[in-house]
Formats: structure tokens, C-alpha cells, sequence
């Protein structure tokens, strides 16, 4: 397979351009964390991005989407990660359409796809337990009672959680902390009576929840798929998740260095250009050979995605830890070759600092996914 | 049946006829082939397989058959390449005169030159080194001194070069000299080829650390060279310098993925995750130091995602210039890297230099480890490619 996009790829990464550049400059991100907005996104820009066909990219055409893949997800996502854009496409288009459609029955599709594709319907996937991402670390219990299930326990870190219309959490059905048997996926709206949703405000002034189950009773019907099934859904939709967001980490990876490298020809000490001294000069040149090995892992990695390869596991954590490292290092490059106004609130740069650290934990850091390939691999 | 799916049954069914049964099992560092007048083969077949492939024009599949090439595109070669590989066959010949003379005679060479040493190259018959660095002119090469007189019909060339690779066992040199004394540094420069059976032509071998020898310096005390023998034209050579020196990065880079266990020719003990298993430890399937385990997949992370980068820039259409330096940088330094690794892999083991104690294998990993510490020098420095990619990508003032 070829590691270049392709025409229709190459169009729908050149509107979310556009549309970034246009609609929501690092300034609109700015505006709603300034205004201490409760949503964290805009439901305007939300609604311009819908009826551009973003929410339903990897939903089935016979569903009513577009079937452009994790690959058309990846590249819309890069760009809005170039200007920090705070919007549901990455809980929703990714993280909820994958579930859904990998656990799903017909009716169910049917029904939460229609919101997804009009916009009435958010989601938010409930999953980590514990301050580290652990897909199996998971306690959170729901146990059947007659045509009912009561659902216990504690998630945090959901991404979108307090905003999300619909929490598909992942709750153990059977065995122990650890196992990777024994997961069931549950489609539940927010507003279920006695569910306890509360707000996270993390470093990056993005939607976040922790989400409390205490004895919540739920129908059979929010049961996604069949006792267990999530099990051996998961890594995939998770790898779905990991690209998608790893994608987005690279083009904020990209502008961050975009921004210092055009610094570093602008600002003069010494009476001359800052850009001129070699100790930044190599900094930067290492930095950008890493970025050229980013956007190779992320090709690969997407299309790996949407030709349901057998090495997904392994392309998936070489895209996360790749991108990952690198943006840890630009990010914080980027502060340091800035100098003073590096550390200004005022200065976009810090943004980006921000937001690095937050989506480098997204679904397992740079070390989860190194381990993750050494255990795949056989080290 | 599609073109190219015949293509790749024709290779198949040639390879069958043609490749010597020696030519399919890995390669001892003894029976490398390089060709030239000089040339020892220990196994005739090595001879036998590189006439074949030389007859066939596949030493360099991507050199147009008038010239004694293959004349195959993108996807032949590429078939070609995985063909050789699926057999395990040998390189038939390693040779800086296909590496690096041949693309730059394409590109600047008359149309004499080009008939009348690439063919010759492409049958291993001329063995060529390189007359780049002198020792006064390393990262800055541009300002080299030695000097080719014009002499009505020669030259008259005079000066000593250094870090010349095989110069003692090789048959001609391309070389930089100065034709201009009096331009600036950049354009007084001329492309030159020399016979080194040419009187006034000498060289004496340099000891590395590694014991080895591949290098050497060499010396011209007023040798005449025919001015036919320019390539390109006069105090324009440095144009043609450059273009060879990126063809010299982009196989140096492919240092960088010599890291698997499976590469035809390597010697036996397996890649680092193998060594790293059998020397440190192996614990339920694992390597059984885990922070040393997290430290060789980094190493080959990194590995595959460079490798992915060679993919694209290829699936791009492959622009040259400025990646060479990318890949060179990373290719050379991840190549150091892997060895760093391998050598601590092994401990002790790692560090012999002869005699009882160790394994062939082992005492090989030494002198390896060494070598690829002139990897981030030889071609350019690791220092003078970011350098580049300062200035010519990501457009730093000077």
C-alpha cells in the first residue's frame, strides 16, 4: 500500500483546512476557555462540522455515512489539531461510531446513527479507571437482574463526558480486575435518572467527566451487543481511538513547530536573527526529521485501520508512540526556543503545551504503547 | 496474466537457472564481491553469479540497456528486489562505481564516458573509489587544494586526498581538484577521473579503530590526466559533486534498516531482540531485563518508522536533495545506535577483539560496532546534514 492519500483524502484534508483556518483559529479554542463556556465546544461549529458529513465519515453508507474510514477521520482531525479546536468529532465520530458499529445491532444503529448524522446525538466513551490508561484494569460492575442490569462503579477521564447526550461504558459482566474476558459495552442516555456525572477541568480546558454508577439500573436494551462481546471489540475500537487521536497530536506537532520555526526568523538578540544560531538550528532539524517519521507512522497506521490489517495492534502503538514523543519534544522546544513570552498566557504556544500533555495520555501514554509493541512484536 | 505478473515469472524462472546454489546461503565477509582487475574470488562461484548478472545488466537494474543496464522501472525493480530476496541471494557486486558514479555519468557524463565505463561497471570490471576529502578539507570540502593544471592536452594533478575507501585495491578514482586557483572556493572546482595505474599515483592504507583498513590516503605527484577524462565542464564540478554526494547519503542511510534478523548475508546470531534474549536473558517469552527490553523496542519503533519514511518518500516520487540529509542524519545515527545496543547486549562478549574466547560472530560485532562510529562522518557529518536541513528545508538564516 502506498503511504500517500488519495484524491478524496487529499480534498477532505484540504476543507478541514480551510475550515480551521476560517472558523476556528486558536482564538475561537481561546474565546470559550476565556468564557469559562460549560460545553467547552461550540454547538455552531458542531452543526457546520455535521452537515460537512465529519460525524458520519466512518459510519456504513447503508447507514446513511460516507464510509471515508479512520483514514478521512485521521486527516480532518490533523487539521483541526492545528488550530486546537475543541469539538465532539474525536468522542463521537470516532470513539461512538466504532462502538456502535462494531457492537451495535441493526436497530440500535439505526437509531443512534440518525442522531450522530443530524447532530442531536453526542457520545462519550467511558472507560479508564484508574490515572493511567489500562483497558483491562477494570472494575466498574453491572450485574443482571431479571431484564435489567445494575450497574456500580467509578470511570474518569471520559473524554466528552460532560457534555455527551449518550455514555457508552464498558462495565464488567464476569471474572476479575485484569481479565480481558468478561467486558460489556451499555448505551445510556445522560440523563438517566441517578447517574452522577461531574465535570473534570483538566490542564487543556477541554470536556472531560468522571462518570459514578451507583447502583443505576438500566434496561437490556442499553446492552451494545451480547454479554462479553466488548471484549473482543476493544482493542480495535481502541486503535481506532489511538490513530485518530494521534492524528490530531501531529498537526498540533506540526503548527507548534510551524510557529517556533517562524519565530526563530523574526526575533533578533545579538543584533541578529535567532534562527542563525546553531544550537537552535539542530534543535530544530532533529525535531523536524522526527515529524517526517510521524507522518509515515500515521499513513500507515490509518490505512493499516481501513484495511482491517492483521498488524493494527503494532501500527496503532508505533503511530501513538511516535507521535507522542515527538509532540512531547516540540511542545516543549517550542516553550523554551520562545524564551519569555513562551510562558505568557497571552502567547499562543503554551496552548499547545497543554494540550500535548493531556492527548499523549488518550488512550495509553508513549510507554504504554512502546510496551504495547514489544509484548505484540515478541520482545 | 498482468505485465507485471509476467515480468516477476520470468525473474523467477531465471533466477532458478542462473543463481549458483553457494549464491542462496549467507555471505562470509570474505566473499563480498567487488570486482575490479584486482579481484580474488575464493568461491568462483561469486564470479560465475556476478557475470551472469552483469551479462543480464541487473547490477543496476535501473540503468538504461544502452548502456548495459537492466532498463527496468519502479516495479520491475521492485519485484526484482523481492525476488532476490525471497531466494536469499547475495549481492552479485558492491560498487561505489554503481552506487555513486554511474547516476552522476547519466546525468553529466559525454556520451564517450558514459559507453565506456558504465557497461564496464556494471560487470564489475572497473572498481572505483572515491577522491572527496582531503585533510584539509573534511566538513568543509569545497575548500580543497589539490591542483589540476591544464596542460595544453591533459593535466597536470598534483596533491594528496584522504578517507579514499579501497583506493589501494581500487582501479580509478573520481575525484575533486582544483582547476580555478583564482575563482571563489565553490567554482574553481572540476570532476576528474584517474586510472590509478597511472605513474604518480600512490596510496598507503589508514588503521582504523576498528583494526580495520577499508580506508586509505592518496597521493598525486604530477600525474597526466587526458582532459577527455572531465566530467562535465571545467570549474563546474562542484555542481556534480554535490549531486554524487546525496547519492552516496541515500545508500549510507540504508544503513539504518539493516537491522533484521532475516537479511540475506548477516551473520547468523540474529538481530537485537535475539541477542539481547540469548546473552541478557529470556523470561516467559521476554527479555528478561525490562528496562533493557524498553530500550531495544524504542530502537526498533523508531527502526520501522524510518523505514516507513524511505517508503514515502519513495511512494512520493522520491525528491531528492534535502531528504538525503534526512535520511543520512537518521539513518547513520539510528545504525550507531543499534550497534551501541547490540555490543551491550552481548557485555562481555561484545568487546572481544581476537584470539580464544569468542565467536567469529562475536569478534565481528566489535570491529561492527567500531565501523559504524565513521557512519555520522564519511559522506558528511551528522552535524553538516542538519546543517542542511536547517538551511535548505526549514529555510534558517546563515
Amino acid at each position: 500500500m502506498k503511504l500517500v492519500l488519495t484524491e478524496e483524502q487529499q480534498f477532505l484534508k484540504d476543507t478541514a483546512q480551510q475550515f480551521a483556518r476560517d472558523k476556528t483559529p486558536v482564538e475561537h479554542f481561546r474565546k470559550l476557555r476565556d468564557a469559562n463556556d460549560q460545553q467547552k465546544w461550540s454547538q455552531d461549529i458542531w452543526m457546520e462540522m455535521v452537515e460537512l458529513g465529519w460525524s458520519s465519515i466512518l459510519i456504513p453508507e447503508e447507514y446513511g455515512g460516507s464510509e471515508f474510514g479512520v483514514s478521512g477521520l485521521c486527516v480532518v482531525l490533523q487539521e483541526l489539531g492545528k488550530t486546537l479546536t475543541p469539538s465532539p468529532l474525536f468522542a463521537t465520530g470516532v470513539l461512538g461510531v466504532s462502538t456502535i458499529n462494531a457492537l451495535g445491532s441493526d436497530q440500535q444503529k439505526k437509531d443512534l446513527f440518525s442522531g450522530i448524522l443530524d447532530g442531536s446525538i453526542t457520545t462519550a466513551l467511558a472507560i479508564d479507571e484508574k490515572p493511567h490508561h489500562n483497558p483491562t484494569a477494570i472494575t466498574t460492575s453491572a450485574k443482571k437482574d431479571g431484564d435489567k442490569y445494575l450497574i456500580n462503579g467509578k470511570k474518569i477521564f471520559v473524554i466528552d463526558g460532560a457534555s455527551a447526550s449518550h455514555i457508552i461504558v464498558i462495565a464488567r459482566t464476569s471474572g476479575n480486575e485484569d481479565d480481558i474476558e468478561g467486558l460489556t459495552a451499555f448505551v445510556i442516555p445522560s440523563n438517566a435518572p441517578g447517574l452522577k456525572i461531574s465535570s473534570l477541568s483538566l490542564a487543556d480546558s477541554r470536556n472531560y467527566a468522571a462518570v459514578e454508577f451507583d447502583n443505576l439500573e438500566v434496561s437490556i436494551d442499553s446492552l451494545l451487543g451480547e454479554e462479553g462481546a466488548a471484549s473482543g471489540a476493544l482493542e480495535s475500537i481502541l486503535d481506532h481511538g489511538r490513530i485518530a487521536i494521534a492524528a490530531e497530536m501531529l498537526g498540533m506537532t506540526e503548527e507548534a513547530f510551524e510557529i517556533t520555526n517562524n519565530y526563530l526568523k523574526e526575533r533578533k538578540q545579538f543584533g541578529v536573527l535567532i534562527g542563525s544560531f546553531q544550537a537552535l538550528q539542530h534543535r530544530a532539524a532533529k525535531m523536524f526529521c522526527e515529524i517526517e517519521l510521524s507522518k509515515s507512522t500515521i499513513l500507515a497506521a490509518m490505512f493499516a485501520a481501513d484495511s482491517n490489517s492483521n498488524d493494527l495492534g503494532r501500527l496503532a502503538s508505533l503511530a501513538k508512540f511516535q507521535v507522542g514523543e515527538t509532540l512531547h519534544e516540540v511542545s516543549n522546544e517550542s516553550v523554551q526556543m520562545h524564551g519569555g513570552i513562551g510562558v505568557t498566557d497571552e502567547y499562543d504556544i503554551g496552548l499547545y503545551l497543554k494540550r500535548a500533555r493531556v492527548a499523549e495520555q488518550i488512550f495509553g501514554s508513549a510507554d504504554f504503547h512502546q510496551n504495547r509493541y514489544a509484548d505484540i512484536s515478541g520482545f | 496474466m498482468s505485465q507485471l505478473e509476467s515480468f516477476r515469472q520470468e525473474v523467477k524462472e531465471w533466477l532458478e537457472e542462473n543463481c549458483p546454489p553457494s549464491m542462496k546461503t549467507p555471505m562470509p565477509e570474505d566473499e563480498v564481491v567487488w570486482g575490479g582487475r584486482n579481484a580474488v574470488y575464493k568461491n568462483p562461484e561469486s564470479k560465475l553469479w556476478l557475470d551472469r548478472m552483469g551479462e543480464k545488466g541487473w547490477t543496476g537494474p535501473d540503468v538504461p540497456k544502452e548502456y548495459g543496464g537492466g532498463g527496468l522501472d519502479r516495479e520491475q525493480i521492485k519485484i526484482l528486489n523481492q525476488e532476490l530476496f525471497a531466494i536469499g541471494a547475495r549481492p552479485a557486486l558492491n560498487s561505489f562505481g554503481i552506487w555513486m558514479l554511474i547516476p552522476v555519468l547519466l546525468e553529466y557524463g559525454s556520451e564517450e564516458q558514459k559507453h565506456n565505463f558504465i557497461p564496464k561497471i556494471l560487470k564489475g570490471e572497473i572498481r572505483w573509489c572515491q577522491g572527496y576529502s582531503e585533510p584539509g578539507s573534511g566538513s568543509d570540502l569545497a575548500s580543497l587544494a589539490t591542483k589540476a593544471e591544464d596542460c595544453g592536452d591533459h593535466y597536470l594533478v598534483n596533491g594528496q586526498k584522504v578517507w579514499t575507501s579501497y583506493a589501494d585495491q581500487a582501479d580509478w578514482i573520481f575525484a575533486l581538484v582544483r582547476t580555478g586557483p583564482k575563482e571563489p572556493k565553490h567554482d574553481g572546482i572540476s570532476f576528474l577521473l584517474i586510472d590509478m595505474a597511472d605513474s604518480g599515483v600512490s596510496t598507503k592504507p589508514i588503521t582504523l579503530i576498528s583494526g580495520k583498513s577499508p580506508f586509505c590516503e592518496t597521493f598525486f605527484d604530477n600525474v597526466k590526466v587526458p582532459k577527455e577524462n572531465i566530467v562535465g565542464e571545467e570549474n563546474k564540478g562542484w555542481t556534480i559533486a554535490k549531486a554524487l554526494l546525496q547519492h552516496e547519503r541515500n545508500f549510507i542511510s540504508s544503513f539504518g534498516l539493516g537491522g533484521s534478523a532475516d537479511v540475506p548475508g548477516s551473520s547468523g546470531m540474529g538481530g537485537i531482540v535475539k541477542i539481547a534474549k540469548n546473552y541478557i536473558g529470556e523470561k516467559e517469552g521476554k527479555i528478561s531485563d525490562g528496562y533493557f527490553r524498553g530500550k531495544v523496542a524504542a530502537h526498533k519503533m523508531k527502526e520501522q518508522a524510518f523505514g516507513l519514511t524511505l517508503q514515502r518518500a519513495g511512494d512520493e516520487g522520491g525528491k531528492a536533495s534535502a531528504t538525503s540529509s534526512i535520511f543520512k542524519y537518521y539513518g547513520t545515527e539510528h545504525n550507531k545506535n543499534r550497534f551501541e545496543l547490540i555490543v551491550a547486549a552481548l557485555g562481555i562478549q561484545g568487546l572481544g577483539w581476537e584470539g580464544e574466547g569468542f565467536t567469529e560472530s562475536e569478534l565481528s560485532k566489535t570491529r561492527a560496532w567500531l565501523r559504524t562510529k565513521a557512519n555520522s562522518i564519511e559522506g558528511g557529518t551528522s552535524e553538516i546534514q542538519l546543517n542542511v536541513i536547517a538551511k535548505r528545508v526549514l529555510g534558517l538564516p546563515v
